[in-house]
């Protein structure tokens, strides 16, 4: 059971006629390469594919963001009408919110969640298929309106201007049946989470050893059903209202826009916990394997993540600070939300303590996740600015919001994401990514990402509006933009500089061992890539840390046997 | 112990003391370059003063914290950085300490929400009026949940509809303007917003905070300017492809010069509707 007796344990592929007997049946036919790779219900590649889907969209959103700041980098700039750039926020926040940040952490979850349990694979793989195709056609329906009417309401689509005598054009429809499929994307893989989690883990790994990146899986997948189903039916209303004479935003009729709100806000701010805890489950692994110190308060993080979701379903009215609301609904919105600083805050405090008096080998995936403890940080703490009403009356709707959900989620939650490619890509690919590019990578985009959204604080400040395509030359207004604009470019740079890391690690990476990093779970026990079906052997776990148990063991055997037989490097 | 600053451990300090000088001097920079960098908006009107007050309240306690998170993170990675021979202390948890920050998290949030109670009532409630009565005004309870200024003060009030995209403000004398709000100075406005088509926000960021329109609500709020001047602001909820150019500016004038401005308004308009009732005739 040793890693590195691994490798010959690992069925061999022209091993001899008995060999074949026993897999003849039991595996899939294999098929040629592409068919192979949309057919597949290998929880590992349909995980990869999520990744590769996700990056795709990561980079459309990212162009997007670039046209908007282009044409904001200068005032009273006519690079882009209005309407476009309208379609182009929409387009923006749609892609980088559901077809991004969701789903980048069922891809990793995907790849990840049956490895750290132990399991050979989900517990239903033809669903875990459907829901990747399921959301490539919620691409797909999104994109295709580009050629015909692209959406243009924002991606939060207030009503009545989502509604069908303001956007007459059917962006909104296609925005609306993609949202759809996208969100029964994201239910199917959280039903499929769940009960994966609770039925397949490894003997030994009750709900008190288990990983912390599952346990962020589990909370976002229990997250999804409740917000994501709830999105379902608001957006069946807004189809309704648009297509079938309904009238349930339509105040004209009896029906109330601040119901479009309500309900909206009941998905939309779960799902920034949606986002961001698969994330911070990501730091809890990384911090912890890099500081070579077990994670401090590991139970404390649980509890925090389970309370962050408990509260996260509860403040979604702080985005509605400044419409007609009474002062005790407000209050209590306020008060939910500052509730939340304190999980988070004891989260941020746990890897801290855990980074304390450790011996800390500074690698990129460690140098991602401080970017991000020192980054959301800021995030955070505008949010707290933000949840007291009287000064969210000034910020909202200003880039000082913007600037404050950028901090929280991508000098955040994909700063973490970041972190978590660099520290499992060997697990995935079988190779390293290169250090040296991943710290220049790093350091260009914590430049490019800071000058961005820092100044956007003062522009929100300053008077400057969301979603407005142009702004008058007042005040610093042009300098913040301008800053902005710059920052966004070295920021793409940056980000392109671990895409080149990616392809070219995939051919020329150093090969990586099964536990290149010393990990402390199970996903480093089998080899880098794993096999289809993962492990020959699923360990009994007895800690939170199985591979430091794993690693003693095999030392110990080891001891005696020093001289006889020398540990063979393994091959991955 | 041994030599704290190693090779790699020197660059990477000397990386961290640049990049906090760059972000320290663009903090200063930026601070310098317009009063406005690091704080909201504040005119000469109590409501927006307060808001400005409760964020920078709010802001130097952020610094704070985030000070202590940043302060913990780079000493821990200057100062605990891998070493050979050296083991981490297996430490999994400490109750006493954990116990400790969570009490000391909620005790700053706790203060926070505690000074925003304290200060809501000076910027919700409207201050009364200071200006003599005011021939047309009308004292009237601001509905839902904005007290009514005190009692023997007449407010202003101006109704604001958002449509796209311009903002149409009716006075109490049968006045009405668009895209610019003259109002007399010393004088307490209450505004009740309403919206004709979708969901606009009111906003001049020196009068205060915004508020959103929407079709079939009210919202209200209120102002008095004690200085005069020219105040811009815009619609703050998208709107719709105009949203950007949907601006508003309220102009504080002197009370001579508002009188006058009304009685101006109210001539025009009799005089228009004057005009379309002979031309009404004309074509019957």
């Amino acid at each position: 059971m040793a890693t590195s007796e691994y490798t010959a344990l690992r069925p061999q592929p022209a091993a001899g006629p008995s060999a074949a007997e026993i897999f003849v049946g039991e595996l899939p036919r294999r098929r040629a390469g592409w068919i192979d790779w949309v057919t597949t219900t290998d929880h590992k590649k349909i995980g990869i594919l999520y990744l590769f889907t996700t990056a795709f969209f990561f980079l459309l959103g990212g162009v997007e963001a670039l046209l908007m700041r282009i044409q904001l980098g200068a005032p009273d700039n006519t690079f882009l009408d209005p309407v476009t750039y309208n379609q182009l926020f929409t387009l923006h926040g749609t892609t980088m919110i559901f077809m991004v940040v969701v789903p980048i952490a069922a891809g990793f979850a995907n790849y990840l969640v049956p490895l750290m349990i132990g399991a050979r694979d989900m517990a239903f793989p033809r669903l875990n298929m459907l829901s990747w195709w399921l959301l490539v056609f919620g691409g797909v329906t999104l994109y295709t309106s580009i050629f015909f009417s692209p959406p243009d309401a924002g991606w939060t689509s207030y009503a009545p201007l989502s509604n069908a005598t303001f956007l007459p054009g059917h962006g909104i429809d296609a925005w609306i049946l993609s949202l759809h499929l996208v969100g029964l994307s994201s239910i199917l893989g959280a039903i499929n989470f769940i009960v994966t989690i609770h039925n397949m883990r490894a003997p030994g790994m009750s709900l008190s050893r288990m990983p912390l990146f599952v346990w962020t899986i589990l909370v976002y997948a229990y997250m999804i059903i409740l917000a994501i189903s709830s999105l379902a039916a608001t957006l069946a209303m807004l189809l309704v209202d648009r297509n079938f004479h309904g009238t349930f935003f339509d105040p004209t009729q009896g029906g109330s826009p601040l119901l479009w709100q309500h309900l909206f806000w009941f998905m939309g701010h779960p799902e920034v916990y949606i986002m961001a805890l698969p994330a911070f489950g990501m730091v809890s692994e990384i911090v912890p394997v890099f500081s070579r110190k077990p994670i401090f308060g590991y139970r404390a993080i649980v509890i925090a993540t389970a309370g962050i979701a408990f509260l996260g379903m509860l403040v979604w009215a702080h985005h509605m600070f400044s419409t007609p609301l009474t002062t005790p609904v407000l209050g209590f919105f306020m008060l939910s939300s500052l509730a939340i600083a304190v999980p988070t805050g004891i989260k941020i405090f746990n890897w801290l303590a855990t980074l304390w008096r450790g011996n800390i080998e500074l690698r990129v995936p460690l140098l991602f996740v401080c970017g991000f403890i020192a980054q959301f940080v800021i995030g955070g703490a505008t949010g707290v600015m933000l949840a007291l009403f009287p000064v969210d009356w000034q910020l909202t709707d200003t880039y000082f919001v913007v600037a404050h959900m950028h901090y929280v989620l991508f000098g955040g939650a994909l700063f973490a994401i970041f972190g978590g490619l660099y520290y499992w890509f060997p697990k995935m690919s079988g190779r390293m990514l290169s250090e040296g590019l991943g710290k220049l990578s790093f350091w260009i985009m914590v430049i490019g990402f800071n000058l961005t959204f820092l100044p956007q604080h003062s522009a929100g400040m300053s008077g400057m509006a969301r979603r407005v395509y142009e702004y008058g030359d007042t005040g610093s207004l042009h300098a913040y933009n301008l800053a902005s604009t710059i920052g966004s470019f070295i920021l793409a740079m940056g980000i392109l500089v671990t895409i080149a890391n990616v392809f070219w690690s995939l051919r020329r990476g150093r090969r990586a061992s099964p536990d290149p990093w010393q990990g402390n779970t199970l996903e480093w026990f089998t080899t880098s890539p794993p096999p289809a079906h993962n492990f020959d052997v699923i360990p009994t776990v007895r800690s939170l840390e199985p591979m430091k148990d794993i690693r003693r063991r095999v030392l110990e055997q080891e001891q005696p046997a020093v001289e006889a037989e020398p540990v063979a490097e393994p091959v991955g | 112990m041994g030599p704290i600053l190693r090779g790699h451990t020197r660059r990477l300090a000397l990386t961290l003391l640049v990049a906090a000088l760059a972000l320290a001097a663009g903090a200063v920079l930026a601070a310098t370059a317009g009063a406005d960098a690091i704080s909201p908006d504040a005119g000469p009107t109590k409501n927006a003063i307060d808001i400005d007050t409760l964020y920078k309240i709010a802001f130097y306690l952020a610094l704070v914290v985030i000070g202590l998170v940043w302060g913990v993170l780079f000493y821990s990675l200057f100062r605990f950085r891998a070493r050979r021979g050296r083991r981490a202390p297996q430490i999994t948890g400490n109750a006493a300490l954990e116990l400790g920050w969570t009490i000391g998290a909620s005790l700053i949030v706790i203060v926070l929400a505690g000074i925003t109670y304290i200060m809501l009532p000076g910027t919700k409630n409207p201050q009364s009026s200071g200006a003599p009565a005011l021939a047309e005004a009308r004292s009237q309870n601001a509905t839902l949940d904005q007290p009514p200024p005190p009692a023997g003060t007449k407010p202003l009030e101006i109704t604001v509809s958002g449509q796209q995209y311009i903002w149409r403000y009716q006075y109490p004398n049968g006045a009405v303007s668009f895209q610019q709000m003259i109002v007399p100075v010393d004088t307490t406005v209450v505004l009740s917003i309403k919206a004709n088509d979708v969901a606009h926000s009111w906003w001049i960021p020196k009068l205060g905070g915004k508020f959103d329109t929407l079709p079939g609500y009210t919202n209200k709020t209120w102002f008095k300017a004690t200085d005069t001047g020219t105040f811009d602001g815009r619609c703050a909820e998208f709107c719709g492809s105009g949203h950007a150019v949907m601006t508003a500016k309220v102009t504080v004038v002197g009370q001579q010069q508002y009188q006058s401005w009304v009685q101006t308004q109210k001539q025009q308009i009799q005089q228009a509707q004057k005009l379309a009732l002979q031309m009404r005739k004309q074509f019957q």
